[in-house]
């Protein structure tokens, strides 16, 4: 108890100070993160939304995998990457294993299908109101798709939400494909598994406390953001 | 009025239209020309809507066919029984579809006021439009589909969850859209407002047109027993 206690102390003095070797690794994490979000969301989104309004022999078989893929446990999504990406790999001239640009890539294979069958369900039940005044209006499922995008944008900052906490949440894809290497590619979750083992709990429960913090800040514009919109937008 | 690549008459040959076994329209034949409003009208179920679908394109025939005298498919415009606003102000509301149809960016704008202003929402404008009361969002709707320059307006029953006062605005607006040369095909369960509006009357039952008739000629003196009925209020199906 008492360990837990001076740990504790030891982490916010951490965190007061703004210890540099704590700051380094949350930034890389939230730029990690970050990254693969955006780039998850250029593809998900738009591919949930299709999902939502193309009719297509093979669409139920198409969204089983997509949901069966939300739960891909990320060191195997890791481990496709690593496949891809180590020396004798077919990307392995990219010289890209163990660098943060192989943790984005990981982390985006990881929740684009998170985002995508997330977009669908959201997106599905809007489609099903808009669908024939869209079509009086000449537009098909195609030009839909865009306009959908739009008026849902204020759900979808919720599905963006899911994406981030998973991407930021996540250790093992980043782990393997980034090799947690000191001042390179330690994130604050390979940093929380590490530390811990190693028996730097102080250093550990820092990193968690800020995390935590994190998540809690982004949720909290996000819910505020909606709650400004819903104001609007009715 | 009729300019040479007009799309009317429109006519309906032999159209049918069933869904799941379940027969609505039969065997459906009319001409609709230009000129004054032609209301539909009917008991309730008797297949109006699915007509106006049918008409409109929404819906393909099961059986029959529906032909316009000229490239219909940007010339007509729909209005439904309840209006679907998207999540936007009332003034992107009314611009969405002119780029849909091909209307140049530059004009947009411009169109969509004019047609707010028609409807008396030209002080609405930046109001997020789902915030509108209810009257207030049909009058958006039909705002949004005058903005297309229609040559043929469709409207389902635009007034039927409204109060008085709001079915009042609408109908002085389809009057002044059919004023302008719109050619308005409307349905109606309410007597009174066909009798307001209509030009010529298809009456529907039990999925046929039972009668097509100019308005005087068949409120004076209905052909059918059912219209007659239906005239004196009382139950049909």
């Amino acid at each position: 108890m008492n360990d837990l206690g001076s740990a504790f102390s030891t982490a916010l003095g951490l965190v007061a100070t703004a210890d540099p070797a704590v700051a380094q690794i949350v930034l890389l994490s939230l730029r990690v993160s970050l990254t693969a979000v955006a780039v998850a969301a250029l593809v998900g989104l738009p591919l949930g939304a299709l999902l939502a309004v193309a009719r297509f022999p093979g669409r139920g078989g198409v969204i089983v995998v997509l949901n069966a893929l939300m739960g891909l446990p990320p060191v195997v999504a890791g481990l496709l990457i690593y496949l891809l990406l180590s020396r004798s790999g077919p990307l392995g001239s990219l010289g890209l294993l163990f660098t943060p640009t192989a943790m984005v890539i990981a982390q985006a294979v990881l929740i684009t299908p998170i985002l995508a069958a997330l977009t669908r369900g959201v997106l599905e039940g809007l489609w099903e109101e808009y669908a024939e005044q869209l079509r009086s209006f000449g537009a098909g499922p195609w030009r839909a798709v865009p306009t959908l995008l739009w008026d849902g944008r204020f759900m979808l900052l919720t599905v963006l939400l899911a994406g981030f906490g998973r991407a930021a949440a996540e250790v093992g894809a980043v782990m393997v494909v980034g090799g947690n290497i000191e001042g390179f590619t330690r994130v604050m979750t390979t940093a929380i598994a590490l530390e811990t083992s190693k028996g730097d709990l102080p250093l550990a429960l820092a990193l968690g406390m800020v995390l935590m913090a994190i998540v809690v800040t982004v949720n909290a514009l996000a819910q505020g953001l909606r709650d400004t919109a819903a104001r609007w937008a009715g | 009025m009729r300019t040479p690549d007009t799309i009317l008459p429109l006519r309906a040959e032999g159209l049918g239209f069933a869904a799941r076994g379940l027969r609505i329209l039969s065997d459906v034949s009319l001409t609709i020309e230009a000129g004054a409003p032609t209301i539909v009208i009917g008991p309730n179920g008797a297949g109006k809507s699915v007509l106006l679908r049918l008409l409109h394109g929404l819906l393909a025939p099961s059986e029959g066919r529906v032909t316009w005298a000229g490239q219909a498919a940007r010339r007509q415009a729909m209005v439904f029984q309840r209006p679907v606003l998207l999540r936007r102000s009332v003034l992107a509301n009314a611009v969405y579809p002119l780029g849909l149809s091909g209307v140049a960016r530059a004009e947009r704008e411009a169109r969509a006021r004019d047609a707010l202003a028609l409807v008396g929402l030209g002080d609405l404008a930046d109001r997020p439009a789902r915030r509108l009361s209810g009257g207030e969002q049909q009058r958006l709707a039909l705002a949004r589909a005058a903005a297309l320059h229609p040559e043929v307006l469709f409207l389902d029953e635009p007034c039927a969850s409204l109060d008085p006062a709001a079915t009042k605005a609408v109908e002085e607006i389809v009057a002044a859209l059919a004023a302008r040369g719109t050619k308005i095909v409307m349905t109606t369960h309410d007597l009174g407002q066909a009798r307001r509006l209509a030009g010529e009357v298809v009456f529907v039952h039990r999925g046929r047109v039972a009668e097509h008739a100019p308005a005087a000629a068949f409120f004076a003196q209905p052909a059918t027993p059912e219209a007659a009925a239906f005239l004196r209020g009382e139950l049909v199906w």
